[in-house]
């Protein structure tokens, strides 16, 4: 029984200890608590892209990739202890997927060298390279998003918000009051009146908050929320009969799991995009045939296809992208986490390069520079069907009005470069 | 065998009312103090540090400051995160300067307090906190009383969240504890190495100890537990109990600022108040002392060591070694936690603890039991 034992810990410790010359890309992923519902099929999406790159093509440039998972259930202190578990095996990029670890790991990855990439969450003024040098947040940011669906509203009623109400129902955290500022600005440019409506994590209440909708009647309802307060609060508003057509997720409410649950009542919600939707594209046949047939899939394998998956996916081949304009760069395969760091600052995304990824349109074009870490902040609309259950692209991808936020980045990455004693430069 | 007080004299009172009257415990106590203080902090990395002994240090004294106030005097809380944001948000507004406004206009604006005595100010504010909502400890027992301090955990999260002036007007409601040394090195920010940080943090843990385990033996720690065990009683026999609910109230309150305060400054270095300091604290810590002992000074730290290491021991075996999916591992772990909860209520409802005592009356008779 001993020698047993001896036999399955020597193996298990052969199995876990690094291959050699492998690219590894930690996944801090959270499949438990609250917001589950949003964090599998994303960390599905984003290690399925990588097997499906080693398995059809041998890895990137010919070194395979290794994703390592690490379950933080969404909690800060989880978060800190995977960073400190992973970051030794020469990991390449942290994407925590939470705005709150995030915040923690800005200063540890900066002061380690390792680069992180927050798409689409995170700390918005992340954008301005010249402070954050290990920290990215292409193609989008939250603040873009919020000035997307003013832009959105705009279009729609021919350019004038004038007189109009918009409330904003918010997370309360870090995450959902990151857009305040940026609207509180627009609010002021364009006449229209703004107010604030947050949700007290983890949202499964908000009687009181839609009853005070229900009340002030806006005209329009954005919302920036996560897990399961999306769910309540699509419900919620079904329930006070506010059209759908008028209420605006940001991407993070805008899944499939926000919608089903009210079902033919969550009819023509909108959210927001920075990623194409559905499975039109020819990537997903090759994920198909080198990771569901081969019986690799992560987790159940049943979210491909689904918004926060194709999210996952992007994420890795932006990844992947800048491994491959890295090894360019440096001229060599096997790199490490300041090659990667080159890469992601020298990373364009070009229409002809995601055509060729079988991503066709899946994204916006865009260009990262050390001063620009911030894409360039296209953003689109979808919209949900109840009958077809499907997320559809209503808008194309639009600029959004970075006369209110370039100012907005630069004042807040300023007085951290202060706060921290950072000297914004570029080398 | 071990344990054993033949051939222990002890020719004064003072050596007769020590800590750990057999030398031999107390020669162990030396050993493990030694090797905390000179052997640690030259074999420690990131990882360790960062990963199991902060939280362990940190959780030890929050763990601490709930047994003064359950275990000792009997008085339930589920406040204890709130207070820990208390102490967090005290030692940041301290550290950074307290700015104090009268309409619209800056009256004036403290110094910035050193890291020691900014932690030091979170545990004082908070004791002051915790002395307010201890008040109605005065008219209302036992479940009331957990209630009680239930609304005292949402009211103050709900304050860190809603006026700015907590978190100094920033845009996301962080708190980010910016670099600050001692001596010259540096304590909090990213490039703190593992050492300092694990040294600050086991000074202020060590000092709780030895505070704690003196208050709980004096006077007033025979106070706390003449309330505990009547109340009724123990007004009977000349104990106030004003004074001494209070007292424990405040004591506790202390020591919970503190671990609150080391917690963010030193631990996380940016929490969200929220998140960080929720209703889960209060019950992760309210287990610590279940399943370490109800007062107890070593079942806190044993609680508090197990409770942090048991997760990550979890991880390693589990996801690290065997390579099971890492959900499957995060559920696992709920189920063993809350089973060894069950199983500790029912089987040795003094925890760990009393184990502990046990295995020292064995090891006394042990290899002769007759």
């Amino acid at each position: 029984m001993k020698y047993k034992l001896g036999t399955y810990a020597v193996a298990a410790v052969m199995a876990a200890s690094p291959v050699m010359a492998d690219l590894v890309f930690p996944s801090l992923s959270y499949r438990t608590g609250p917001y589950a519902a949003g964090g599998i099929p994303f960390a599905d999406g984003y290690a399925d892209y990588f097997t499906m790159l080693n398995e059809r093509d041998g890895g990137i440039g010919g070194v395979m990739t290794r994703v390592l998972e690490c379950e933080t259930g969404y909690n800060t202190e989880k978060g800190v202890e995977c960073y400190e578990s992973t970051k030794g095996e020469g990991s390449l990029v942290y994407q925590p997927l939470s705005t709150g670890i995030t915040y923690q790991l800005i200063p540890k990855t900066t002061a380690d060298g390792i680069p992180m990439h927050t798409m689409g969450y995170g700390r918005t003024s992340a954008a301005n390279g010249e402070v954050f040098s290990h920290t990215f947040n292409y193609p989008a940011n939250y603040w873009n998003g919020a000035s997307g669906a003013i832009n959105y509203l705009l279009e729609q009623n021919d350019g004038d918000l004038n007189g109009k109400r918009v409330a904003l129902v918010y997370h309360n955290s870090a995450y959902g009051k990151e857009p305040i500022r940026t609207l509180q600005e627009l609010s002021a440019k364009h006449g229209f009146e703004f107010k604030e409506v947050p949700v007290d994590h983890p949202g499964q209440e908000q009687k009181s908050q839609w009853l005070q909708i229900r009340r002030d009647k806006p005209d329009y309802v954005i919302m920036y929320g996560w897990g399961v307060m999306n769910q309540v609060a699509v419900q919620e508003a079904a329930n006070i009969r506010f059209p759908m057509e008028n209420f605006i997720g940001i991407w993070w409410s805008g899944s499939e799991n926000d919608v089903l649950a009210a079902g033919d009542a969550a009819n023509g919600y909108k959210a927001l995009t920075f990623h194409g939707v559905g499975r039109d594209f020819p990537v997903f046949d090759d994920i198909q045939t080198h990771v569901v047939d081969k019986g690799n899939a992560a987790g159940a394998g049943d979210q491909i296809g689904t918004v926060l998956y194709n999210r996952g996916l992007y994420a890795a081949m932006l990844a992947a992208e800048a491994v491959k304009t890295a090894q360019e760069i440096h001229g060599e395969m096997d790199i490490t986490p300041a090659m990667m760091r080159d890469g992601m600052e020298a990373l364009e995304m070009t229409e002809a390069k995601m055509a060729a990824l079988g991503l066709p349109n899946f994204g916006p074009e865009f260009n990262v520079s050390c001063q620009n870490h911030g894409g360039t902040g296209l953003v689109g609309m979808t919209q949900w069907d109840a009958s077809s259950k499907t997320w559809s692209l209503v808008s194309d991808f639009a600029p959004s009005d970075m006369d209110v936020i370039g100012p907005l980045i630069a004042e807040d990455s300023e007085a951290y470069a202060a706060e921290n004693n950072i000297t914004p430069a570029c080398n | 065998m071990f344990y054993r007080e033949a051939g222990d004299y002890s020719t004064t009172y003072a050596e007769d009312q020590q800590t750990f009257p057999i030398r031999f415990d107390r020669y162990r106590y030396y050993i493990v103090l030694f090797i905390a203080i000179v052997v640690v902090p030259f074999v420690v990395n990131d990882y360790w540090v960062n990963s199991l002994l902060l939280p362990f240090l940190i959780y030890a004294i929050a763990a601490l400051g709930l047994n003064i106030l359950v275990g000792y005097c009997g008085q339930v809380s589920l406040g204890t995160g709130g207070f820990m944001a208390v102490g967090a948000y005290a030692c940041y507004k301290f550290m950074t300067g307290v700015d104090i406004w009268w309409g619209g206009e800056l009256l004036f604006r403290l110094p910035e307090f050193n890291i020691f005595f900014s932690v030091i100010m979170g545990g004082v504010m908070t004791a002051i906190v915790g002395v307010l909502f201890g008040l109605p400890s005065l008219r209302i027992k036992g479940f009331y009383l957990a209630v009680a301090t239930l609304a005292a955990q949402f009211f103050l999260v709900w304050l860190f969240n809603r006026v700015a002036w907590f978190y100094n007007y920033s845009a996301s409601g962080q708190i980010s504890a910016p670099e600050r040394d001692l001596f010259g090195i540096l304590i909090t920010g990213p490039s703190v190495a593992p050492w300092a940080a694990y040294l600050f943090c086991l000074i202020f843990t060590i000092a709780s100890a030895v505070i704690a385990r003196n208050l709980t033996r004096g006077a007033s720690g025979r106070k706390w537990m003449a309330i505990r065990d009547m109340d009724i009683a123990a007004e009977i026999i000349g104990v106030n109990p004003l004074r001494a609910k209070l007292t424990a109230f405040m004591v506790s309150s202390f020591f919970i600022g503190i671990s609150g305060a080391l917690f963010f400054a030193v631990y996380l270095g940016a929490v969200e108040v929220g998140e960080a300091f929720g209703i889960q604290k209060s019950f992760l810590v309210l287990f610590m002392i279940i399943i370490g002992g109800l007062g107890s000074i070593f079942g806190s730290f044993a609680g508090a060591a197990f409770l942090v290491l048991l997760p990550v021991a979890l991880k390693v075996v589990g996801v690290d070694w065997f390579g099971w999916p890492t959900d499957i591992v995060a559920h696992l772990q709920l189920v063993i936690v809350g089973l060894l909860i069950i199983v500790f209520l029912i089987a040795e409802p003094h925890g760990i603890n009393q184990l502990w005592r046990v295995a020292k009356e064995k090891l006394r008779l042990w290899p002769f039991p007759h």
